[in-house]
């Protein structure tokens, strides 16, 4: 007997997808599933891009295509939508933790700040330092910026604020 | 359906200037005067290719042709872009004042479409205008910090301002449907637009050293939303397809 489909069982698999580039988080811990919809055996869902130009929203569509498929769901559909903007507000507190924990300072929340300016309050990943500096509001992928610690003297990453 | 005409003319000209502002920043990859500049273009034409993109899927849904064969196979004449983003990069003064002057004016344009009567544009532009925080952010930091750092720096953003400022106004050359986007709700209109810019401008080149010529006097540089580029255009289109033109069929 097949077992009944249950939202709560698709985001399970989907906690099991991660983001392509950073290893440690999930699509949902990241945010970026705005909806899941069953009607009958069909399965639809819906994704929002993190960055606009960020290249691994196709390998994240992919990805949960080819997991869904794995766990018996014959042709899900899977969406990449404006609908709903992704905020960083969006990352998960578990999402944070395991990005702390990954070497990358998770976001400032966005409730706090009208202006960029905060991107300079920074706290370091790896000694929980404050006294860093923004050096570059650009980084290595179009979600992170770099930073320089004063007090363990070294360069870290914060996932941007959005 | 004239609604459908404005809204093509409207999406052609923005999803143009990301592509080719886009790819004039892409260029500065491996060539910037430090590593973050060179990071910082590269990241924002990332952005802007990614936001022409999001534009030119809207376009499809229109029935207009894939994004891939309206970006790499029309000629020249056929972009709508303003001639402001298709200038030679020159030197990093010119490249950063450009990328002020343009970034302040989309920022503003997207703020305006966040509103917007059509729902597909609203949505990119809630999205897009988050992104193109940092991409002023930077611009502003930099025009403030160097319009007042050095006498070398001051007169080479001096001179690269005086040359962009009649560019950078054919950013609002009016199309032929402002009333009706106007008047449906799908855009505020390019006047509007450069009211709000002028005044950002003023702002910013307020804290620098930088003089901002006369607006009574300046005349805009008008032709690339109707497709009358300057030389460079085919010249960067030709670099850009060169890739794609070897083999249009092929799958990525």
């Amino acid at each position: 007997m097949k077992e009944r489909l249950t939202i709560s069982k698709i985001y399970s698999w989907l906690d099991e997808v991660k983001d392509p580039e950073i290893p440690v988080l999930s699509l949902v811990d990241l945010g970026v599933v705005t909806e899941v919809e069953i009607n009958g055996e069909q399965v639809r869902i819906e994704l929002t891009p993190t960055f606009t130009g960020c290249p691994a929203m196709d390998m994240m569509k992919s990805e949960v295509i080819e997991k869904l498929k794995n766990n018996g769901v014959a042709n899900p559909q899977v969406e990449i939508s404006f609908r709903v903007p992704w905020s960083s507000e969006f990352i998960s507190e578990k999402g944070k933790i395991a990005l702390k924990k990954f070497g990358l300072a998770p976001p400032p929340s966005n409730k706090l700040f009208t202006d960029l300016e905060i991107l300079g309050d920074a706290i370091c990943p790896r000694c929980s330092g404050s006294n860093t500096e923004l050096r570059n509001p650009f980084g290595p992928t179009l979600c992170r910026s770099i930073h320089f610690c004063y007090d363990c003297k070294e360069a870290f990453e914060q996932f941007k604020p959005l | 359906m004239s609604n459908n005409a404005a809204t093509i003319e409207l999406l052609y000209k923005m999803a143009d200037d990301q592509l080719i502002l886009g790819h004039r920043n892409s260029e500065w990859t491996g060539f910037g005067p430090i590593l973050e500049e060179d990071i910082a273009f590269s990241s924002m034409a990332q952005d802007k290719i990614g936001h022409s993109l999001a534009l030119y899927t809207i376009l499809e849904q229109l029935g207009e042709r894939a994004p891939d064969t309206v970006a790499f196979t029309r000629k020249a004449n056929q972009f709508h872009n303003c001639i402001l983003t298709e200038l030679p990069n020159g030197e990093y003064d010119f490249s950063l004042i450009r990328h002020f002057l343009f970034d302040t004016a989309e920022a503003l344009r997207f703020e305006l479409l966040k509103n917007s009567s059509f729902e597909p544009l609203a949505q990119v532009a809630r999205k897009v205008r988050g992104e193109l925080r940092y991409h002023t952010l930077h611009a502003n930091t930099w025009i403030k910090q160097l319009g007042v750092a050095t006498e070398e720096s001051v007169s080479r953003l001096q001179g690269s301002l005086n040359v962009a400022i009649p560019y950078a106004l054919g950013i609002f050359e009016e199309s032929p449907f402002e009333k009706e986007l106007i008047t449906s709700g799908i855009f505020a209109g390019e006047h509007e637009l450069k009211a709000l810019w002028i005044n950002k401008v003023e702002e910013v080149i307020g804290e620098t050293n930088l003089q901002l010529p006369d607006w009574k006097l300046q005349t805009p540089i008008l032709g690339g939303r109707i497709g009358k580029h300057s030389e460079y255009l085919q010249l960067l289109l030709d670099e850009m397809s060169e890739v794609f033109n070897i083999d249009p069929t092929a799958e990525w």
